[in-house]
């Protein structure tokens, strides 16, 4: 049974240029145990997402269709705002881009992180024992005196070790991970990586990681969902979507990485045109007008289509792969 | 007179920190040389901290410089006054990192890119037919010339920022993280306008960024800077192909790669950057450095320089050189 | 991504739209159309009101309103509707000739303060924080007795009143500006330091700092008329809200009617102004909504 099953998710914001289709039909799992990736660029939904699944979307926003069940039986669509509260830090941890923003300033890193175990029942000294154990863990050197600290006298790859340390703290069944590392550079990326995974292994808990960075998520993630626009269009392990893309977006975007071209090349690849306007989505496929594929039926809603265990594509050809090498 | 643009000798640019009694300073730029030809384009890589941001703007003037020569065209600009320096800007121009947030919020494209004719007093150039003639050059239709610059994407705010920096027919670019906050599939659109216009224009170009897997495709030489100084400089596909300074090497090797199934030998970088305010003895890098030896820690590496390449370490490595393994 | 989506607004003109978005809020509607019609009234006071505002006329005192005195007459048989009328100009013309002058020095003040050098930023902020330390009547007796009482009096005290606040927002976000990223691309084009503020920060500040003035204009209106409630403003027989209401005030005993005359249109300028000002805040400036 999967963690978190997104199925059908349909999110509508209503603004004063009329109602926005953030997310359509977006549909995939997180299964027990395991990493999954949500890459695409700015606009895809990626955000709108995570504020769907927490519970979080802004005023003007609403779940139009479809459901999110957690565990299997709860629909996060339909749970009040005290269940919602209640789950959240507890069950479904999260960790932002900005990690000072997850700390707050005027308290040390000790009182927050004790006070977020109020719901374990330990005594103070258990919670902050568990405190200290948990920074050794994401390797905060000296952890007993760094409990007495402040947040900004940590660095930025600290205190971002601090936030997953809180975030792990309740052990819970779902971490999502919002661009963890963007902030970070090359070297704290990495490292922050292996730590996450390790923690993970460790903990044992599901993590949903969302990431615009395509080598990171080929690197942390089990499995990965590729977004555009505000659906999913490609889904499977990362071995099926980075080594056999099926979505021309995906083929795309994995040629657009520099870091892809092993070869020196002046004139880099790029995707031509620009995200349609989602005030007005157009019918058809939401990729058809940047696609080099581009044929008569994709003027229709192009069907989910499964050309491997798991993994999905929504395009017509999907089972027709190009070959490789041919471009546009 | 020869071909270089701009030459930087032994720059040093310090900071005064602390209160007014117990004022000290520190090197944020510790000695930097290199020079830039006409056509050329030379990357500054570096972490956050690094100084090469800094670095540019000391070059740029908008920072003094405390110790060092610069010569620009043949011209020593480093203690020019501000008056002296202003017709100089015309033939040095300087793009930002925050694509968005270096464009005035209030002003349209049109305006924007009409401003340095404005601040240089040649508005009897017909503005109208530069402004149409730039916008075309880097490739936004002339209805973009009405909007504001939250009205813009990410690449499309970059673009307005190409069209300022070579409004005046520059032959030095300076540009600071060109790629940051830019979408994977927008960021080669940038890099290969800057690659055209430098060819097409002649420029020199300094382009400073952390994205190592940019550097590669765009840049001719390029030069690694840690704690404000350069540790390895010379040719970008030499320095790829065999890195000969640990940090280089570790920084390379840091960058997840879109690739499932690459082998990752990894070389970890321990321990967090040093501070400014207490630079290590010896080789600043021995702190990290997994190939650390006695002599490290107290003798500061000579720079040698071997078939185009500068350097400045003790040990340098061989090609695909392995950290020993660390006992205990 | 929400804020992605919404962000890419098409160049629908910024003023007709927040112009609909104050028009939805009642307030705002309410304020604006007051605001317009005090304008609008002394504007055209010579049009509306017919009868010469200090022309005496003893055989018609304290009658009250009717057909031929809209608002009745004064102790000195003066038609107050006229005088109304007249004194509504006095007092905008205070209102937004000192608001305008104070906008004036305080932004330039508050740009020099925040862009220029750390000594003069101090030497301004410590003549600010001086003149706010006094007591606005303190002030204003203090400088009528020195001056004798006058409308330039009650202009001058308002200006010295308003300028240090105006001075200190501009100077906050001046400040804030000085770093930002477009203000040291501007340096490195080559821009001077007065193109820098003129075209670069200036538009960037004044938006609030105008919403601020418009809610600053009614207590200006209430400055105006208590000095001239008091003697120490406008001289007679020049008609000023302030003095209608000190003549309805003496002879309450006669007739309540100059009274309210003098004192309905204070009550609807102040109140059009602080919604107005109010609800462009809101639409303007959400941030600075209280809670």
């Amino acid at each position: 049974m999967p963690v978190l099953s997104v199925t059908g998710l349909n999110v509508r914001f209503s603004t004063e240029d009329g109602s926005v289709h953030a997310l359509k039909d977006v549909s995939f799992d997180v299964p027990e145990r395991r990493i999954v990736g949500v890459v695409g660029e700015s606009g895809c939904g990626k955000s709108t997402l995570i504020n769907a699944i927490l519970g979080l979307l802004a005023k003007n926003g609403e779940v139009s269709k479809g459901s999110i069940l957690f565990q299997g039986d709860r629909d996060l669509t339909k749970l009040g705002a005290t269940e919602m509260r209640a789950l959240r830090g507890e069950e479904i941890a999260t960790v932002f881009q900005d990690p000072m923003g997850a700390l707050n300033p005027v308290f040390t890193v000790g009182q927050q992180m004790v006070n977020v175990q109020y719901r374990s029942g330990l005594s103070k000294a258990e919670k902050r024992k568990r405190a200290s154990e948990m920074l050794k863990q994401v390797r905060i050197p000296d952890a007993e005196a760094a409990l007495s600290r402040y947040p900004y006298e940590f660095s930025g790859g600290m205190t971002q070790r601090i936030a997953i340390a809180m975030a792990l703290m309740m052990e819970p069944a779902l971490l999502i991970a919002d661009e963890p590392t963007t902030a970070l550079d090359a070297t704290l990326e990495v490292a922050t990586i292996e730590l996450l995974q390790e923690l993970q292994a460790k903990i044992g808990c599901s993590v949903l990681f969302i990431s615009h960075h395509l080598g990171v998520v080929a690197e942390l993630c089990e499995d990965v969902v590729v977004m555009y626009a505000g659906e999913v269009v490609e889904r499977g392990t990362v071995r099926q979507v980075f080594n056999d893309p099926r979505h021309p977006y995906t083929v795309r975007l994995l040629e657009c990485d520099p870091a892809r071209q092993k070869k020196r090349m002046r004139h880099l690849p790029t995707i031509p045109g620009e995200i349609p306007d989602l005030r007005a989505r157009p019918g058809g496929c939401i990729f058809a007008p940047r696609c080099h594929r581009r044929f008569g039926a994709c003027a229709n809603t192009p069907p989910d289509m499964e050309t491997g265990t798991g993994h999905v594509a929504r395009c017509f050809l999907a089972d027709q792969p190009e070959p490789v090498g041919a471009q546009g | 007179m020869s071909d270089v643009v701009v030459k930087v000798e032994d720059v040093e640019v310090a900071f005064s920190v602390g209160r007014i009694g117990r004022r000290s300073s520190i090197l944020g730029v510790a000695g930097v040389s290199f020079e830039v030809r006409r056509g050329e384009t030379f990357a500054i890589v570096g972490e956050s901290g690094s100084g090469k941001t800094t670095l540019a703007r000391a070059i740029n003037r908008l920072r003094p410089v405390s110790r060092g020569a610069i010569t620009f065209e043949g011209r020593r600009i480093e203690s020019l006054d501000r008056q002296a320096m202003k017709p100089l800007r015309r033939r040095m121009s300087m793009m930002f990192q925050d694509p968005v947030g270096s464009l005035s919020p209030r002003m349209t494209v049109g305006d924007l890119v009409a401003e340095p004719y404005r601040i240089h007093g040649l508005e009897r150039r017909n503005i109208q037919e530069e402004t149409a003639r730039l916008l075309s050059l880097v490739g936004l239709s002339q209805d973009f010339a009405h909007r504001y610059p939250h009205q813009l994407s990410g690449g499309q705010a970059r673009r307005v920022g190409v069209a300022r920096a070579i409004a005046l027919d520059p032959v030095l670019v300076i540009a600071d993280e060109p790629t940051a906050g830019l979408d994977v599939s927008v960021q080669g659109e940038v890099l290969n306008l800057l690659n055209d216009l430098r060819e097409r224009l002649g420029l020199a170009m300094v382009i400073i960024t952390h994205n190592l897997h940019v550097v590669r495709h765009v840049a001719d030489r390029m030069a690694v800077m840690y704690l404000g100084r350069f540790v390895e400089t010379g040719e970008t596909e030499a320095i790829f192909d065999a890195p000969a300074h640990p940090y280089t090497a570790a920084l390379l090797s840091a960058n997840p790669e879109p690739d499932p199934d690459t082998a990752r030998d990894r070389i970890s970088l321990p321990a967090e950057v040093p501070s400014l305010l207490a630079r290590p003895e010896g080789c600043e890098f021995h702190t990290r450095c997994p190939w650390v030896r006695d002599i490290c820690k107290t003798t500061p590496p000579p720079c040698s320089s071997v078939e185009h390449r500068v350097l400045t370490c003790h040990f340098p490595l061989a090609r695909g050189e392995r950290p020993p393994e660390r006992t205990g | 991504m929400s804020e992605a989506i919404s962000e890419p607004v098409i160049a629908l003109g910024r003023g007709a739209r927040s112009l609909r978005r104050l028009l939805r809020e009642p307030l705002g509607a309410f304020g604006l159309f007051l605001v317009v019609a005090v304008i609008g009234a002394a504007v055209f006071a010579d049009l509306l009101a017919s009868a010469d505002p200090s022309r005496i006329s003893p055989r018609d005192r304290f009658m009250p309103p009717g057909a031929e005195h809209l608002l009745g007459t004064d102790q000195l048989g003066r038609d107050l509707f006229s005088r109304v009328l007249h004194g509504g100009r006095i007092a905008l013309t205070v209102a937004l000739g000192s608001t305008g002058v104070s906008l004036l020095i305080g932004i330039a003040l508050g740009l020099i303060s925040g862009y220029g050098p750390r000594w003069l930023d101090n030497v301004l902020i410590l003549l600010f924080d001086a003149i706010k330390s006094f007591p606005t009547v303190m002030l204003a007796l203090a400088f009528v007795t020195l001056f004798g009482p006058s409308l330039t009096a009650v202009v001058v005290v308002v200006i010295i009143i308003n300028v240090p606040g105006y001075a200190r927002i501009i100077r906050t976000q001046t400040i804030a500006l000085k770093n930002a990223e477009f203000v040291t691309a501007a340096q490195s084009m080559g821009a001077s330091t007065a193109r820098i503020l003129r075209v670069h920060v200036l538009p960037n500040v004044i938006g609030p700092i105008l919403i601020l003035a418009s809610m600053d204009i009614p207590v200006v209106i209430a400055i105006e008329a208590g000095m001239s409630f008091l003697g120490l403003g406008v001289r007679p027989p020049t008609p000023s809200w302030g003095a209608i209401l000190n003549d309805g005030f003496a002879s309450i005993r006669e007739s309540v009617w100059i009274v309210v005359a003098g004192g309905i249109p204070i009550i609807l300028t102040t109140l059009g102004f602080t919604f107005l000002g109010e609800t462009l805040r809101d639409v303007f400036d959400p941030r600075l909504k209280a809670r």
